[in-house]
């Protein structure tokens, strides 16, 4: 019995040191052990994708590396941790991670009832269908009687029931717990259509045996923003999050690239500029970083613009247009509050 | 002699069967209190983080379909319903398992006490292939290699109006018209005819010891009588015929390949186990009883179901009982392959839909835990029943 007791008292001991985990200021956590964990998706290419030396990269990756280059000057300051879309949320609300960027779509129910926040878009999609060329089919419209193969847990299950609902179009569907599967169910024939958001499409396609076998349908039956999410309450870390991705897009409208950085932080005489790189003022000093915060995630990671085409751009094997993702003055709707 | 000094040892705490009960108390004291801190503790966690909590989510609209539902289910339904249908899924193919795993294991567990050199190697060869492979990977296998081999839609396989093709098996679906009641009056009448004719006959056996086939002549009494009903009432019955359409097969019943996949997994898998567990009770009967019965002239067959069997079960039922409640457990590895069932519905659309994971996975755990625990009675019951009657 004695034992017993002990182990009691042990477990108690455990709960209550749980109970004051995840509580602290991010920022302070993630200075003490010097690296941002991030939670990523098991593989999405251009998104966030382990090569196969271990290295990740994708656009999902350089919001963290971007993040890490703002609060330590160090892009490579950051671990990650590969979650299913059923463990993302989890991950976050338990603290086992500083940050969520797994192409994770920012809705109501999730910023107001899971206790997070999103911080900004780094990529507006929507949800497509993909089929194969030989069915002969031209719209989505044409899908009455179809197989849908998709992922589990994520938005698009809804959005594909809401969008069969809607057009009154009958289809059988085939829901597979993580996304290679139910590529590879669609892949066999057991679907005629999968469905993703259109990123998710293309980059499932350039996986495929035969991708100019298949098409990605025109229509897109949902909105999807997709973004970087932090714990709610933790407005500091938010801010950082944030403005860590709207450094880049400012950087892109301004012309500021990672090459060209260096240079103009030394030459320019645009007040602006010379606030953004902090040779005028100490903008950091109100997140709580250095004065050359937004200059290192310049110089270290790139601004959106060359994020976007190293990773997704039409020269990689993703290759997707920049269309709605392009800065709002060439008309797209990447648009973000200045910094000042 | 014993030195009677006076002492107060025999006050109240120095009781054996006091301080016991005491110590009981404090014990019971600590777990209700460490139960209560860690339950407000998650409490304030959750309201600190702003996660909402309870279960009205389930009175919710649910939005998702499910593939496989054997309740009118759509889309417009509550999670609350969405549930159910996922928990019958489970409890159906956690039953039909547990069937199928039992007939073939039965099987495969004879077939390696063969005499015949084949067959018993043949039974040994599936049994140790079988449960040495990870049964993920053997749905795997089935879904996506055995069954996505079959061919597409518009090249099923046609057998008069049955269409088997890789999104599954199409028949005819049965549509009862009226008149169907005398039908199912005259099955009712010959089932209970044939009890009747059972109960006869063992009376008529104990007291005449005279025998009577009453298992097959009852057999033949319910076709017969359900035949003649059928025929009487000019059989009321019409088939919804599969039709080939534009992308698949539409019409018809369906049995999915998600399904059968996770069907044929479960008892094959479960099989080779439950042959080890039955060749090991019978193998525990001592030989003299085959001989002892054989002595008294009872013929092979009546040997193994009089003698071998009822003494052969007594070993059998408790690792049966195990296996039955790992199939039962093991049934939520269908959600890898589509499988729509407690795992796939509740813990991945429902919890990532609401948000709600405390809920649905306590939930989740709570059916699994009522489906092993009522697996596991029925089995002690039966067991029991089977025991030594010692006299």
């Amino acid at each position: 019995m004695k034992s017993n007791v002990g182990k009691l008292l042990s477990t108690a001991a455990i709960a209550a040191t749980i109970s004051t985990g995840a509580t602290a200021a991010t920022l302070d956590d993630v200075k003490a052990k010097g690296f941002i964990q991030c939670g990523v998706s098991q593989g999405v290419p251009g998104f966030s994708n382990a090569d196969a030396s271990g290295n990740w990269t994708g656009i999902d990756v350089d919001a963290c590396r971007a993040t890490a280059a703002a609060v330590f000057g160090d892009a490579q300051a950051v671990k990650f941790t590969p979650l299913s879309a059923k463990e993302r949320f989890t991950a976050l609300q338990s603290g086992e991670i500083d940050m969520l960027s797994r192409n994770t779509t920012w809705t109501y129910t999730r910023d107001s009832s899971l206790g997070l926040d999103f911080t900004a878009v780094n990529f507006y999609d929507g949800q497509g269908f993909m089929v194969r060329k030989d069915l002969g089919v031209e719209s989505a419209l044409d899908l009455d009687g179809a197989t849908v193969c998709t992922e589990q847990g994520t938005t698009t299950e809804l959005n594909m029931a809401d969008f069969f609902r809607k057009h009154k179009l009958s289809y059988v569907p085939v829901v597979v717990q993580k996304a290679d599967e139910a590529v590879a169910a669609y892949d066999s024939g057991r679907c005629d259509v999968f469905t993703t958001d259109k990123s998710g499409l293309a980059a499932q396609r350039s996986k495929l045996a035969e991708p100019n076998a298949h098409v990605i349908l025109p229509e897109t039956i949902s909105k999807e923003p997709l973004g970087p999410v932090v714990r709610h309450g933790d407005n500091q870390w938010k801010d950082i999050v944030t403005w860590s991705m709207f450094v880049q897009v400012n950087a892109e409208e301004l012309g500021i690239t990672s090459k060209n950085v260096a240079t103009i932080k030394k030459e320019t005489t645009d007040p602006g500029i010379a606030r953004l790189l902090g040779t005028e003022g100490d903008m950091g000093a109100q997140l709580g970083l250095s004065a050359d915060w937004a200059y290192n995630i310049i110089a270290l990671v790139g601004n959106y613009g060359e994020v976007f085409e190293n990773n997704v751009g039409p020269a990689t094997p993703v290759g997707l247009p920049r269309g709605i993702n392009n800065l709002w003055t060439e008309g797209g709707v990447m648009y973000a509050p200045p910094v000042r | 002699m014993i030195d009677k000094t006076p002492s107060n040892n025999n006050s109240f705490l120095n009781d054996a069967g006091n301080r016991a009960l005491i110590f009981q108390i404090l014990l019971l004291a600590l777990v209700v209190f460490v139960g209560y801190y860690l339950f407000s503790n998650l409490q304030s966690n959750l309201d600190n983080r702003g996660i909402s909590t309870g279960l009205s989510f389930l009175n919710e609209p649910a939005g998702f379909p499910i593939l496989i539902h054997l309740i009118e289910y759509t889309e417009a339904n509550s999670y609350g319903r969405a549930f159910l249908v996922a928990l019958i899924n489970t409890v159906v193919i956690s039953l039909l398992g547990i069937v199928l795993a039992t007939v073939l294991g039965v099987i495969i567990g004879l077939a390696r006490l063969s005499n015949n050199w084949l067959v018993a190697r043949l039974a040994t060869v599936y049994v140790e292939t079988l449960r040495n492979l990870p049964l993920l990977l053997q749905m795997f296998f089935w879904y996506f290699a055995v069954l996505a081999a079959l061919p597409h839609p518009r090249e099923s396989f046609i057998f008069a109006d049955f269409f088997l093709n890789k999104r599954g098996i199409y028949s005819p679906n049965p549509i009862f018209q009226e008149g169907f009641g005398f039908v199912i009056a005259g099955f009712v009448l010959s089932i209970v005819a044939a009890i009747a004719l059972i109960v006869w006959a063992k009376k008529r056996q104990t007291k005449t010891g005279l025998w009577f086939p009453a298992y097959w002549s009852s057999f033949g009494i319910i076709i017969a009588v359900t035949l003649l009903s059928l025929v009487i009432s000019g059989f009321p019955i019409e088939f919804d015929l599969p039709q080939k359409s534009r992308f698949n097969v539409t019409g018809g019943m369906v049995l999915p390949p998600e399904f059968v996949a996770v069907l044929i997994a479960l008892s094959t898998y479960t099989a080779s186990f439950i042959a080890e567990i039955v060749r090991a009770g019978i193998l525990s009967v001592n030989w003299g009883q085959t001989e002892a019965a054989r002595s008294l002239g009872l013929k092979d067959s009546l040997t193994q179901r009089l003698i071998v069997l009822p003494q052969a079960l007594r070993v059998i039922i408790p690792p049966l009982t195990s296996q039955f409640l790992n199939l039962a457990k093991n049934s939520s590895l269908g959600a890898a392959i589509a499988y729509p069932e407690l795992v796939a519905v509740v813990m991945g659309t429902t919890l990532n839909q609401t948000g709600q994971a405390i809920e649905t996975i306590g939930l989740c755990m709570l059916v699994y835990g009522s489906l092993s625990l009522s697996i596991s009675l029925f089995m002690n019951w039966y067991n029991k029943k089977m025991s030594l009657i010692e006299r």
